[in-house]
Order: structure tokens, then C-alpha cells, then sequence
């Protein structure tokens, strides 16, 4: 900048007014291009909002949003819904004394069954759920605990889990498949359902387990471990089980395509829920024929084993029978949302429309003919 | 020992001693006690770095930046401590702002060296060896004689030791130094003034001793010590005989000079000092918002480090049978855990503070000053001048000036000056057709014939043509040898040069009137009066000065007469005239001015042989004087210019520049305060001004003029400001003079800065260049603290242009002084209206806009995943995926907001050209207040809170989204998890912000829909792809298949459109029933634009379905006219323009803008 202030040509006031006059050739003018973009000239559309540009789009809003919330609203009533808390808080519920004297390790499983009636008949597809409450699988401690690469068969990784797993990485000094805290917690009630026939038989109620989780999580993500033998025990040799496990993970099912990490309670539940109450996906029951109803009305029984712990931490644990819709589970707000939403358009549309007779096109006026 | 190593490592400098020995030549003594000392060579260094030390050393200044270091701090805090989110997320976008800044930095640097290059490898000629040598200026030593040619500048701070005349004096002017343009003459010691030729100065044998480098301009002490035939002749050495570097050699062929100060040593370097750094009042409010928003960030990270403590009291939360602790963490300190969770939760945060607003603010500052380079409306044919950015730092300052503090010379007016009227001995005469007709009298003079002149006529055009200092340039390449025998040949050829456009003015005048003064070469002036040729000897010239206000040439006529022509200010020659028609001479002095007539007083006086033998024995005396030397030159030149015969006064006028008018009043009713501040006399002031539209024919005048003491001025001053007070209806215009107003700010500056504001107009006259920045300091740190603007054309405004918070230079005929140290610089003083009323409105919006969207799109980043927390005892889980946190700010939101900020346009450039009173909309930082930062903040919240909560009502405990069917064919209700979670809320947020945007952007070109809806865009196939893919280097899968899982679940659509659109809709009912109900005055101006669609016609970009809509409200448009009527819609239109009825006095008085509202 110094050295600029100096640079002796321009200096002079008098030289720089030469240049002008006498030459034809103007090779070096300075004069700035011409161009829409230099000018700032670029064509545009100028929307500018005001109560007449908005007003046709709150109408149309108003009148696409109020249908599409009651078309929503009603599709999620027509959901059926049912929900049972078995945690066995009170005493007088059937599970209060399996909830009351559980311990990890006990090897005698402890079992008690529900009894609840639907009123109304379950159509099409069912699916059944666990619910748990309180129970923050979004913690990051927990998130972070797991190896993608070990659920994904890496051998390298079976035999060495990441450290994000700690401290459920290595127990007995062999490491843990499927190690971390996510894997050694999983969901281990089982549920059953049988359906009370009013002549007093129970039928067992027909749940497929497969098909719950993600295609690309089952098919891609999660996958077993290649060995030698097609013997899944053999490949796992030389790893231990989770801690709080029963059973080794290449124990988890008969089915060898719903076995080890490919198992879907497992994928399930590898899937960390966002919030602290949540559900997961446990069974589907399937429609057998057009005739009957899935679930048609009457008494059924739950039979739980059960084996999970939640009332250390005040946890509670349900059991949702649901059908659903093209659009998913029950959710009423969304509907809800959209009438509102579309109710208010409309009426501040109503508002816009006064507003615009008023002084919308006053002002527009004003400047034109000042 | 210990000094040598201080020494070695640069902690003394080199040369201990006060002084600094330089030997001529470097032609060290043989024998004796030399101790070889080191000097600085000749390199000027201007640029901040070398490729090696670049990377350091730029790293290093850039985080001085509390910013970047802030983010560094996060960083290292992030590789430090195990934190939520992986180095990655902070350290990418750092990076990447970090780089564009250093690019941007190394580019302008390379400039910078080019620069350098150029000036330090100027060939120079210097004495070698004998001979005389080329080579480069940057190899001059110290001791080196260095020879230059006529205006030529010198290459370092020379000594002088000979010219080419033989009494050794030269010329100069220090024009691109201190900016005073007249010549100055510098001497040489008699001893070495004889040594004019290489081969004489090659056995010339001396040593200076002088001080060392110090950035005094006008302090030099040293002495020169000359060695002859074996003795030893010591002269002083003062500063007449030094040659500045960056000063040039003027009216003299050559001259030789042995360099004493070289390089960063000489006192130029020593003076340039880096510009300060002008912050603008954006930044400054920008500043304040980082604060705050660190604040909320650090109450955010407290309050959830402390809550998160609250929660983990009860161990069944802390450590449920679930989600075991490690050893390490169960053992490891509490207080550690305690600020390392905090820590934790600042770095989860800390995208609240938007890491890259500075760069983008940086990258919209140096892309969009481009536009006013590239402007065809600052573009002067004339001249060939197009507007010149020299900081694109304060781009949006231009729309803020409420003060604009103009010079008058160069830069209202011209500057080209045109002899219109003198006084000859009482008699006013005009100049008509190149003829001096007196008052009264039309051309009627036949033509041809030689009109009569009488003596005194003949006598002032004499002494006009005669005593000045113009020089004489020829067209005739090498009429060096000698002009004076061409001198016949000349007539047209010839051109005039002089310091001050005045004095050029006025010998052009006289040629014209057949007085043409036809050359001088050194000491005899010519004239051809009338064809015929005399010759005067030219004795003395008493140079001009400030102080004295007048110069004068002492000459020896034909006749061998000895006499003293002077001209100068009126001020300073009535007072000594002694004969002459002195009252009628004033009077007409005064009827010039008031016509806006730069006036000068011609005299001269007589010497008898004894008086000029007298004359001329103390003028050599005082020349020649050692000590207090200028003391004794003025008290000589004073006795010298006293009793003088009065001739006459002579009137030039310097024409207006176009559209001065227009621009004034256009400013004026932009809400700017206009002060013009001259160095002209009163009267001259007051008549341009009046001409130029500053103050007009209604205005009350008053004045603070020729106030000689405090407790006058104090009691003119409260004077005055009962006057304003008692009749406030009328505009009052202020004129203040230089003396005045120094005794005014000495004691009563709140009283003066009252009066001043409460007036509409300021004239301030008689200003010395520090005063005119004194007043400019005066107004800006005023409690208001009101934007600055400066324009000027000449070196004495440049004080003035560097005080000011804007500094625009006009690109003139006084040189490149005030443009290169301006901000910005035009080639005329109308362009001024576009630059400030269009440039400055459109920047300011835009930067204003970015800045506040910058904050507002952090919030609604940051906030969920705040919210997130509370779900998930406050464990630090992010709710975002990393790669998500890291791109957010540099792809997925970046480029809207740029684009926006580059090319937004309110209201067209015509609308805000043609109604100035738009620029006040945006006044004092308005977009910028406290109250729209709020604004913005809470619309962030508000967002931020409709897209958490949305997502967390409609994904509900997981009830899933996917349907069983028909549509989607997956026949399976599936989960989601926390990433699907997250995922929503960033789709969400991605699309709401961007459209927000859109709802902001008011001027769509094909760039502005290729980078929102592209950004949008981007974001999906980005998230596509990266969920598509198992990635190998990454440690967990988290993000696999999330996003096409949530797109192919129909209630995900139907929860992104609902957010979206609640979060928007208020937003845009806001802003509807704003402009219905408090229009701003820019929103009435826009319709005019859209509704006779011409916008939209010649867009590309039009709809063609909005066709319909505006068919439609045509048609209402029209209803609602017949309902009302134009005679109310006037009305209105009155009562609801606030500014439009305060000003209706200024919209009445003013004749512009009267007839156009």
C-alpha cells in the first residue's frame, strides 16, 4: 500500500488528464461492460407479499389442509388400538410377584398371564409391541455402545470389539458378541397370546416374528459372521455372551436365517429409540382368511415369561395390540394439525381479504399517483 | 559480551549512538577508528508476508479473531476431552474458513509485492566509481550519490549536495508528503555546490553526520564536513537541505544528493503509517450479537451441565442396570467430570455462535464491491473514470451517512478555473471574447484593433502575467537545451503548469489579453506584450505561504527598475497598500466574491537602488542564516512587502460541477446533514454554497464569523442558539469561520455542536486541513455517534477523509492524494447520490439481512438438540448426525444466503435513486436494531421449538410412521429410532430455513432459484447418497437407510409439510399485515414496480400462472379505486408519510423536489 502511494506515473494531476482528446485509438478505456449482470440489471420476478399475492394461498391452504386433517383424523380413529401394562406395580396385579423377586441370573424363569378383552374385532394385519417407559435408550453413554462393524460380521472386529463397548466388552477375558450396552440389554420378556374361546379352550395365537425389521438392516447391516463351518456356534467360538444374556447370541433362534446378529428381536432393538417412552415392533399377527377376524372379540390371555427388569428405575412395560393404516400407527395430532392449521388459514385469509379492501390497494395507489 | 548478543538477537538496535556517520561515496577513511556501521537498504517494504512465513504468520493473525480462536478453543477442546461430537464437526468448517480467509489475504498480499517490486526496481542513477550508473532503486546504500532529473521523485532522503545551478538551490514540492503543492527551495552547502559534475563529486571528500531516522518531517539536525586541500570545513546541515523521498525535483535539470536515509529508514516509510482500521457500524452491532449469543450459549451449557447433575443425583438415572459406567469413568475425579461435562455441552452448543458468518460477511463485502466498480452510472466518459473501491469493509457504511462533510474546491466546483472580472486601479472591468471590456460597456469594440490599454491597465496585466510561479512546458520533445529560443515558435504549443490552478488561470487570462508570459529559465522571465518581447530580470521570489497568504517576485524591467509585484489574499495586502484606489478596490473585491469569485489583490512596489540594495543584503542575510532561519525569512519578507502601491484585484471563477444541486438537495432529503468545508473566504463560501443548492434563498443565515476572543464567542454562540430556538419554522444555515470555530471547540464545544445541529445546513470557511478533520472527529463522537462521510478531492482533505467513518476521494485535478487515501473514490461529486443512495441502501440490506439470517438460522440449529437434552438426561447425545452438524453451515445453508446478499434488491435502483427520502427507512442501523435482532433470535426459537416439538408429536413414542400399504408397498409397520428422529428435524429445518429466506428474498434472478431450490436439493440426493452406503471409514452405520426410510413413510411427508408451513405462515402473515398496516416507505415504493408488471415482463423467470392472480386482483384494485377516489387516497397518502409532512418546509423551499412530490 505504501509502495502503491508512491508509484511515481499517476501521480501528477496534469498527466492524467491527457489522455483523452488525442488519440483515436481508445484501446484502454476504462469503462465498465455493459452487462445485465454488472449493472445489477439480471432479470428478476419480484414477488412482494402483500394481502392480495398472499391471500389466494391461504385459501387454498385453508381448503386443501381442512380435508386432508379430517382424512387423517379419521383414518387414525379407525385404528384399533389395544394396550396393556404388565410392569406389576400393584399388588394385585399378576405379575407383581415376578416383578418383585427378579434377579438377572435366576435360572427359573418366572412366568404370569394377563387376562384382557378386546370389544371390538381386530381386522386385517396386527401388530404387537412391547412398550417401555423411562427407559433412555437415547442416552449417548448407551447410543455410542455398540460395534457396527462386529454386527455387520467383521471377524476382526468379533474377536476385538471397539472400545466405544466398554464395559461390555470382554467378560472372562473373551470378548462379547454382540458387545456394548445396547446388545447386552436387549428385551428378553417373552410374550404369548392366547385367545379364550367362550366354550373355555385356549387357542395359542399364531406370531410371526419375522418381517419386523428393516430390510436393509436384516439384509446389509447386520450380518453374521462367516467361518469355516455353516455352523453358526462355530463361527461365534472363542467369544462369550452379554452379560445379562441367558443364552449365546447364535442361540437366539432355531430359524439359522433369523439366528445370531441377523436375529430381528436383536435388530430391533439395536434401533435406539428417540425419546424415553417408546414401543418396538414384537410380533405380527397375520390375517389367516377373509372369513374371521385376525383378533375377533372376546377374553385373551397374556402370557408373559418374565425376565426384564424395569422397576429400578420406576420403568413400565406395556403390551400394544394395533392395526394399522396406509399412513402407520394411531396418531391422531397429525389430523388434528392439519385442521388446524387449515382452519386458521382460512380464517386469517377471511382477515387478509377485509385487511386488502381496506388498505391494500390504498397504498398500492398511493405512490402511483403522488 | 552480553550487549553483543542482545545485539545479535535484536533486542538493541545496531547503531548505539544518537547519530549516524555517512561518508560520501562510501569512501571510508583509511586510517583511524572507523567502525563500519549498518543500514536499512533501500527495499521498501509494504507487504505483509513472504512465502515463507506465510502460513504462520497469517494463522496467526487470523486467530486474533476472538472468532476463529473461539472455535479453535473448541477444537482443542474436542481432541482433548471425549465429547458428543468428533473433531471433525468443528474442525472441517474452521478449516474451510480458515482457508477461504488466507486465500483472500495471500491474494491481496500478492499485490501488495507487486507493488513493492515496482517501486524498488525504478531505475535510479547513481555515482560509482566515477561514473555515472543505472541500476535499481532498491540498491541504493547509504553514502551512495544519487543523481536526479526534473520531476523525477527522489528515491530516498537525499542530502543535497549540488544542481545544476551554481548557487546550489533546487526546487521542490512535497505534494505526495504532507500535500502542500507549492515549490519549495532546498540548498546545498556552498562547498559541495560546485561539485556539478560526476567527476568533480568523485573527488569530492566529505562525511555527514546526522541524526538518526526519526519520522519528523521537518526536523533534520546534522553537519557535513567537507575535507580541502587538508583542511576541514564543517558546515550545519538543517532540513532546506534535505530531499525527502517521495518529494520531487521541480524546475530544476538535476541535482545530486547523497542518501542518508534509506528504505523503511527514510522519513516517508517512517511516516506511513497502516491505515486504521474503519470498523463499520454493522460489524460493530454484529460484535455486540456474538456477545450475546455467546451468552446464551454459555447459560445454555450451564444450565445443562447443572440440570444434568440434578438428574444424575439418583443413581437410577445415573447408572441404571442397562447402561453400565466404566471404571475409568466411575473413578475419575468429580470436579474433572464437572468441567469436562460442561465443556461437553459447550462444544454440543457451540454451533449457536455461526462460525461462518465472518467469511461469508467477508466474501459478500470484496464479491459485492465489484458492483460499484462495474457501475455504467459512476462511470465519468470525460475523464475515463470509473468508481474505485479501496475497502470493501464499509460497503454497507454507505448506507448509513447522516453526515456529509464536502470540500468545495475540486469537489463542488470543477476546479477549472476561469478569469472573469478584475478591478484596475477602481475601474471593474470583464473579460468578453479574450478582451478586458470595463463595467457597462458591451463588446462593441470593433474587432482587430489593438485596444488602448492605459498604463495602470498595462502595468496590473504585467504584473499578473509576471508574478507567479508557472512553469512552461512545451510540446517539443527535446526543447530541453533551452526554451527560450523557441520561444518565438510557441503560441501554441505551449502549455502552462502551476501549482495552483488560480495562478494558471489568470497567465492564461493575461496571454489572452496580450500580456503572454512566454517562458523563464531561471532568471529572466519573458512576456510578449502585444508581439512585442521584453525581458525582466527575475531577482527574488518571496515564495507563497499560508501565513502571509501572498507571494511576490521581486524584477529588474527592461529599464534596469527594480520592482515587487505581489498578489495574494485581500486580507493581506489592504492592510499594506498604501496608495491605490484601496475603498474601491474592496468593494469590488467584495461584489467578486459574492458573485463566487475567487479573488486575489495585485500590488507592487518600487525600490530605489538604495532600498533594493538593502532589500536584497537582508534577504541573502536571512537565506543564508544558520539559526531560526524561517523566523528571519518572514520577518524580511515582511519588511519587504509593505507600502505597496495597490493595482488592482482580480476574479476567477471556478465553474460548479453538473448536477451539484440536485445531488445536495437529494442528499438532504435522504435525512443527510450536508457541511461544506472550504479553505475560501467567507463571501466566496456563501455565494457558491447559495449557488450550489446548500443553502437556499429562505434560510436564515447566521453567522459565527471573525470572533476574536472565548467569551465573544461563547456569548455569539448562546446568541445564536436562542435564535434557533425562537423561530424554529425556518431553516437556519450556519457559517462559521476557521478562527471561530477554534476558539469555539476550545471552550464550547456542547454549545457549538448544539447550534450546529439544530441547523440544516453548516458552512464552515477558512479551514486549515487539521480543522476540517477536527470538525469531522467533533460530529462523529458525538453522543449520537452518527455516521461520518468525507469527500474531497485535494491533499488537505485527506485529514478529513481518514478522520471520517467513510472517506470518498474525488478523483480531480489536484493528483491522487485524497484517492488513494480514501475508502472510495469517484470521479464527481453527483455520483455521490447513486453511490450513497443506491450502493449504500442495497448494501446495507443485504448485510444486514445476512447477518441477522446468520443468527436466526444458527438458532433454529442448535436449539432441538438443546431441547433434546431434556429427553435424554442431558447425556450430550446429539440429536443430529456428525456429518449433518459439519455441513449444515458450509453446504447445506451457505450459498442462498450469499447469493441473496449479492444480489438482493429492495426496491429497483430507479425508485431509490428518484425518492431519497427511501435512505432514511434505513437510518441509524434500523434493520440492525435491538429490536429486529430480537426479532430474529425468537423467530429462531420459535422455529426451533415447532420443529422439535412437531417431530416429537407426530413421531409421538414411536408410533410409526410407516404405513402398511397400498401407497408404499411395504406391507410392514416399522421403527424409528433417535437418527430417523433427528433426520426429520434437520429436514425440516433445512427446508424452513431456506424458505425463509426465500420469503425474505425480494428480487428472484435465475441465481437466486438455482441455489434455494439447488440447496434443498442438495441436501436430499446429499443425504441419499450418504445414507446409501455403508461407509468403510466410518465407525458406526448409524445414518444407513434413515433418510429413504423416512421419505418412503407418507406421514413423514405429511409431518414436513405441516411444520413447515406453521413455522412459515406467521411469519408471512406478519409480514402482510405490517406492510398494510405500517408500511415503511421503501415497502409503499415496491408495488410500483410490481404492479404494472413490467418487472415481470421482462423476466425469465415469470409465472405464467400468476397471470391469473393478478388479472384477479386487478380487478379488485379497481373496486376498491372507484370506492374511494383519488382525493382520498392523497390524503392518505399525506397523513401517513411521516417524514413527508415534517418536511414539508424542505419540500417547499427546496425547488427540485417541490415540483416532483
Amino acid at each position: 500500500m505504501m509502495a502503491s502511494s508512491y508509484s511515481t506515473k499517476e501521480e501528477d494531476g496534469h498527466q492524467s488528464g491527457a489522455p483523452g482528446p488525442g488519440g483515436g485509438v481508445n484501446a484502454k478505456s476504462r469503462k465498465p461492460d455493459n452487462t445485465a449482470f454488472k449493472q445489477q440489471r439480471l432479470p428478476a420476478w419480484q414477488p412482494i407479499l402483500t394481502a392480495g399475492t398472499v391471500l389466494p394461498a391461504f385459501f387454498i391452504i385453508g381448503l386443501l389442509f381442512i380435508p386432508i386433517g379430517i382424512g387423517l383424523y379419521v383414518t387414525s380413529n379407525n385404528i384399533k388400538e389395544y394396550e396393556i401394562d404388565y410392569t406389576g406395580v400393584d399388588m394385585s396385579s399378576p405379575c407383581f410377584n415376578c416383578s418383585q423377586n427378579y434377579s438377572w441370573n435366576s435360572t427359573k424363569p418366572c412366568r404370569c398371564s394377563v387376562s384382557f378383552s378386546l370389544d371390538q374385532p381386530f381386522e386385517s394385519n396386527v401388530f404387537m409391541y412391547y412398550g417401555l417407559s423411562n427407559y433412555y435408550q437415547n442416552h449417548r453413554r448407551y447410543v455410542k455402545s455398540r460395534d457396527d462393524s462386529q454386527l455387520n460380521g467383521n471377524l476382526n472386529a468379533l474377536k476385538d470389539p471397539s472400545k466405544e463397548c466398554e464395559p461390555y466388552r470382554m467378560n472372562d477375558g473373551l470378548p462379547i458378541a454382540p458387545c456394548g450396552a445396547i446388545a447386552n440389554s436387549l428385551f428378553n420378556d417373552t410374550l404369548e397370546l392366547y385367545y379364550n374361546d367362550p366354550n373355555g379352550t385356549k387357542t395359542l395365537i399364531k406370531l410371526v416374528k419375522t418381517g419386523i425389521a428393516w430390510w436393509t438392516d436384516k439384509h446389509v447391516k447386520f450380518r453374521n459372521p462367516v467361518g469355516d463351518g455353516s455352523n453358526l456356534s462355530a463361527v461365534f467360538q472363542g467369544t462369550t455372551k452379554p452379560v445379562n444374556w441367558q443364552k449365546y447370541v447364535y442361540q437366539l433362534d432355531s430359524d439359522p436365517d433369523n439366528n445370531g446378529f441377523i436375529n430381528e428381536d436383536l435388530i430391533v432393538w439395536m434401533r435406539t429409540a428417540a425419546l424415553p417412552t417408546f414401543r418396538k415392533l414384537y410380533r405380527i399377527i397375520e390375517k389367516q382368511g377373509d372369513a374371521t377376524p385376525t383378533l375377533p372379540r372376546g377374553n385373551y390371555t397374556l402370557l408373559v415369561t418374565y425376565n426384564y427388569p424395569v422397576r429400578s428405575f420406576e420403568g413400565r412395560k406395556r403390551m400394544i395390540l394395533s392395526t394399522i393404516s396406509w399412513m402407520g400407527g394411531k396418531n391422531p395430532f397429525l389430523g388434528i394439525a392439519y385442521i388446524t392449521v387449515g382452519s386458521v388459514c382460512f380464517f386469517l385469509g377471511v382477515v387478509l381479504l377485509i385487511i386488502h379492501h381496506k388498505y391494500g390497494s390504498r397504498s398500492n395507489n398511493a405512490d402511483i399517483s403522488s | 559480551m552480553l550487549r553483543w548478543i542482545r545485539q545479535q538477537l535484536g533486542f538493541d538496535p545496531p547503531h548505539q549512538s544518537d547519530t549516524r556517520t555517512v561518508y560520501i561515496a562510501n569512501r571510508f577513511p583509511q586510517h583511524g577508528h572507523y567502525t563500519p556501521q549498518k543500514f536499512a537498504d533501500n527495499r521498501i517494504i509494504s507487504s505483509k508476508y513472504t512465502i515463507w512465513n506465510f502460513v504462520p504468520k497469517n494463522l496467526f493473525e487470523q486467530f486474533r479473531r476472538i472468532a476463529n480462536f473461539y472455535f479453535l478453543i473448541i477444537f482443542l477442546v474436542q481432541l482433548m476431552i471425549d465429547t458428543p461430537t468428533s473433531p471433525v464437526t468443528s474442525g472441517l468448517p474452521l478449516f474451510f474458513v480458515i482457508t477461504v480467509t488466507a486465500i483472500k489475504q495471500g491474494y491481496e498480499d500478492w499485490l501488495r509485492h507487486k507493488a513493492d517490486n515496482e517501486v524498488n526496481g525504478a531505475p535510479v542513477f547513481v555515482v560509482r566509481s566515477g561514473s555515472l550508473v543505472q541500476t535499481r532503486s532498491k540498491n541504493i546504500r547509504v553514502g551512495d550519490i544519487v543523481r536526479v532529473a526534473k520531476d523525477e521523485t527522489f528515491p530516498a532522503d537525499l542530502v543535497l549536495l549540488s544542481s545544476e545551478r551554481d548557487e546550489g538551490t533546487c526546487h521542490i514540492t512535497t505534494a505526495s508528503l504532507d500535500g502542500e503543492t507549492n515549490l519549495k527551495t532546498h540548498f546545498a552547502v556552498p562547498e559541495t555546490a560546485v561539485s556539478q559534475t560526476v567527476s568533480k563529486l568523485e573527488a569530492l571528500q566529505a562525511v555527514v553526520e546526522c541524526q538518526q531516522p526519526e519520522p519528523d518531517l521537518y526536523r533534520f539536525i546534522g553537519r557535513i564536513t567537507v575535507s580541502q586541500q587538508g583542511e576541514e570545513i564543517v558546515r550545519p546541515l538543517g532540513p532546506e537541505n534535505l530531499l525527502l523521498r517521495g518529494a520531487r525535483l521541480k524546475n530544476t535539470k538535476e541535482i545530486f544528493g547523497v542518501a542518508v536515509y534509506t528504505g523503511m529508514e527514510s522519513k516517508m516509510a517512517l511516516n506511513y503509517k497502516c491505515k486504521s482500521q474503519k470498523r463499520s457500524a454493522v460489524e460493530k452491532s454484529m460484535n455486540t450479537f456474538l456477545i450475546i449469543y455467546l451468552g446464551i450459549l454459555l447459560f445454555e451449557a450451564i444450565l445443562s451441565t447443572i440440570l444434568k447433575y440434578a438428574w444424575q443425583s439418583e443413581p437410577k438415572w445415573d447408572e441404571p442396570f442397562y447402561n453400565r459406567k466404566t471404571e475409568q469413568e466411575r473413578n475419575s475425579s468429580q470436579i474433572l467430570k464437572f468441567i469436562s461435562d460442561f465443556l461437553a455441552f459447550l462444544v454440543l452448543y457451540n454451533f449457536i455462535i455461526p462460525i461462518s458468518l465472518y467469511v461469508t460477511v467477508e466474501m459478500q463485502k470484496f464479491l459485492g464491491s465489484f458492483f460499484i466498480g462495474w457501475d455504467l452510472d459512476l462511470y465519468h466518459i470525460e475523464s475515463d473514470q470509473k468508481a474505485q473501491v479501496n475497502t470493501s469493509d464499509l460497503n454497507e457504511e454507505l448506507g448509513q451517512v447522516e453526515y456529509v462533510f464536502t470540500d468545495k474546491t475540486g469537489t463542488l466546483t470543477e476546479n477549472e478555473m476561469h478569469f472573469r472580472e478584475c478591478s484596475i486601479n477602481g475601474v471593474k472591468f470583464q473579460e468578453i471574447n479574450g478582451k478586458l471590456v470595463p463595467e457597462g460597456m458591451t463588446d462593441d469594440a470593433p474587432d482587430g484593433c489593438m485596444p488602448l490599454l492605459s498604463t495602470e491597465e498595462e502595468l496590473f496585466l504585467k504584473a499578473v502575467s509576471l508574478c507567479h510561479t508557472v512553469q512552461i512546458n512545451y510540446e517539443e520533445p527535446d526543447c530541453v537545451c533551452d526554451s527560450f529560443y523557441q520561444a518565438n515558435g510557441v503560441s501554441l504549443q505551449m502549455e502552462y503548469y502551476a501549482s495552483s490552478p488560480d495562478e494558471k488561470a489568470l497567465v492564461e487570462a493575461m496571454k489572452r489579453m496580450g500580456v503572454a508570459f512566454t517562458g523563464n529559465n531561471g532568471e529572466i522571465m519573458e512576456i510578449k506584450t502585444f508581439g512585442k518581447s521584453e525581458r525582466f530580470k527575475l531577482l527574488h521570489v518571496l515564495e507563497f505561504d499560508a501565513d502571509r497568504r501572498r507571494m511576490s517576485v521581486i524584477l529588474q524591467t527592461p529599464t534596469g527598475e527594480k520592482v515587487l509585484f505581489t498578489k495574494g489574499a485581500e486580507s493581506s495586502i489592504f492592510p499594506h497598500a498604501k496608495s491605490g484606489e484601496v475603498d474601491k478596490t474592496r468593494l469590488h473585491v467584495d461584489e467578486f466574491a459574492l458573485k463566487g469569485l475567487r479573488t486575489l489583490v495585485v500590488a507592487c512596489r518600487r525600490f530605489s537602488a538604495a532600498e533594493y540594495e538593502e532589500v536584497d543584503r537582508r534577504l541573502h542575510e536571512a537565506r543564508t542564516a544558520l539559526q531560526q532561519r524561517e523566523e528571519r525569512l518572514a520577518e524580511v519578507f515582511s519588511f519587504i512587502e509593505k507600502d505597496l502601491e495597490l493595482l488592482g484585484a482580480t476574479g476567477v471563477e471556478d465553474k460548479l460541477q453538473e448536477k451539484v444541486q440536485e445531488t445536495i438537495e437529494a442528499l438532504r432529503l435522504a435525512g443527510i446533514k450536508v457541511w461544506v468545508l472550504t479553505g475560501d473566504k467567507h463571501e466566496t463560501a456563501v455565494s457558491v454554497s447559495l449557488s450550489c443548492g446548500h443553502f437556499h434563498r429562505t434560510m436564515n443565515i447566521l453567522e459565527l464569523v471573525q470572533q476574536k476572543s472565548d467569551s465573544e464567542c461563547a456569548e455569539q454562540l448562546r446568541q445564536l442558539a436562542r435564535r434557533i430556538r425562537e423561530d424554529h419554522v425556518i431553516q437556519h444555515g450556519l457559517v462559521v469561520d476557521g478562527a471561530s470555530l477554534s476558539l469555539a471547540l476550545r471552550q464550547h464545544e456542547r454549545l457549538f455542536m448544539d447550534v450546529c445541529r439544530s441547523c440544516s445546513a453548516v458552512l464552515c470557511c477558512r479551514m486549515a486541513p487539521l480543522q476540517k478533520a477536527k470538525v469531522v472527529r467533533l460530529i462523529k463522537t458525538c453522543p449520537e455517534k452518527p455516521i461520518t462521510l468525507a469527500v474531497g478531492d485535494g491533499a488537505n482533505d485527506v485529514s478529513m477523509i481518514q478522520e471520517a467513518n467513510v472517506g470518498i476521494g474525488i478523483m480531480g485535478k489536484e493528483g491522487r492524494q485524497a484517492v488513494r487515501n480514501s475508502d472510495y473514490a469517484i470521479a464527481r461529486f453527483k455520483f455521490l447520490a447513486k453511490l450513497l443512495l443506491v450502493h449504500g441502501h442495497f448494501y446495507y440490506i443485504r448485510i444486514a439481512t445476512l447477518v441477522q439470517y446468520f443468527f436466526y438460522k444458527n438458532v433454529c440449529f442448535i436449539t432441538p438438540q438443546f431441547l433434546y437434552q431434556f429427553f435424554c438426561l442431558f447425556s450430550q447425545q446429539t440429536l443430529y448426525d456428525s456429518v449433518y452438524l459439519t455441513l449444515y453451515n458450509i453446504c447445506f445453508t451457505s450459498l442462498p444466503v450469499l447469493v441473496y446478499s449479492l444480489f438482493e434488491q429492495l426496491v429497483h435502483p430507479h425508485v431509490l435513486q428518484n425518492k431519497p427520502a427511501l435512505y432514511r427507512d434505513i437510518s441509524k442501523n434500523s434493520l440492525l436494531s435491538f429490536r429486529t435482532f430480537l426479532y430474529w433470535t425468537l423467530l429462531g426459537f420459535c422455529h426451533a421449538f415447532v420443529f422439535f416439538f412437531g417431530s416429537y408429536i407426530l413421531m409421538g413414542e414411536d408410533t410409526s410412521l410407516m404405513g402398511n400399504g397400498q401407497i408404499l408397498r411395504a406391507n410392514r409397520q416399522l421403527m424409528f429410532g433417535n437418527w430417523t428422529f433427528g433426520t426429520l428435524v434437520f429436514t425440516v429445518m433445512v427446508i424452513t430455513v431456506t424458505l425463509k429466506l426465500a420469503l425474505e428474498t425480494h428480487f428472484w434472478t435465475w441465481m437466486n432459484h438455482f441455489v434455494t431450490w439447488g440447496s434443498i436439493a442438495f441436501y436430499f440426493i446429499f443425504s441419499l447418497f450418504y445414507g446409501g452406503i455403508i461407509w468403510p471409514f466410518l465407525h458406526t452405520q448409524d445414518m444407513y437407510f434413515v433418510f429413504v426410510q423416512l421419505l418412503s413413510s407418507g406421514s413423514a411427508w405429511f409431518a414436513i409439510i405441516i411444520i413447515v408451513i406453521t413455522c412459515l405462515f406467521p411469519d408471512v402473515i406478519k409480514k402482510v399485515f405490517y406492510r398494510h398496516l405500517r408500511p415503511t416507505s421503501t415497502q409503499k415504493s415496491q408495488p410500483i414496480e410490481a404492479y404494472p408488471g413490467t418487472s415481470c415482463m421482462d423476466s425469465a423467470c415469470c409465472f405464467s400462472s400468476r397471470k391469473d392472480w393478478r388479472e384477479w386482483l386487478g380487478q379488485l384494485v379497481e373496486r376498491v379505486m372507484i370506492r374511494y377516489g383519488p382525493g382520498r387516497v392523497t390524503r392518505w397518502w399525506r397523513d401517513s408519510d411521516p417524514f413527508c409532512s415534517n418536511d414539508q418546509r424542505i419540500l417547499t423551499h427546496s425547488p427540485v423536489e417541490a415540483t416532483r412530490c
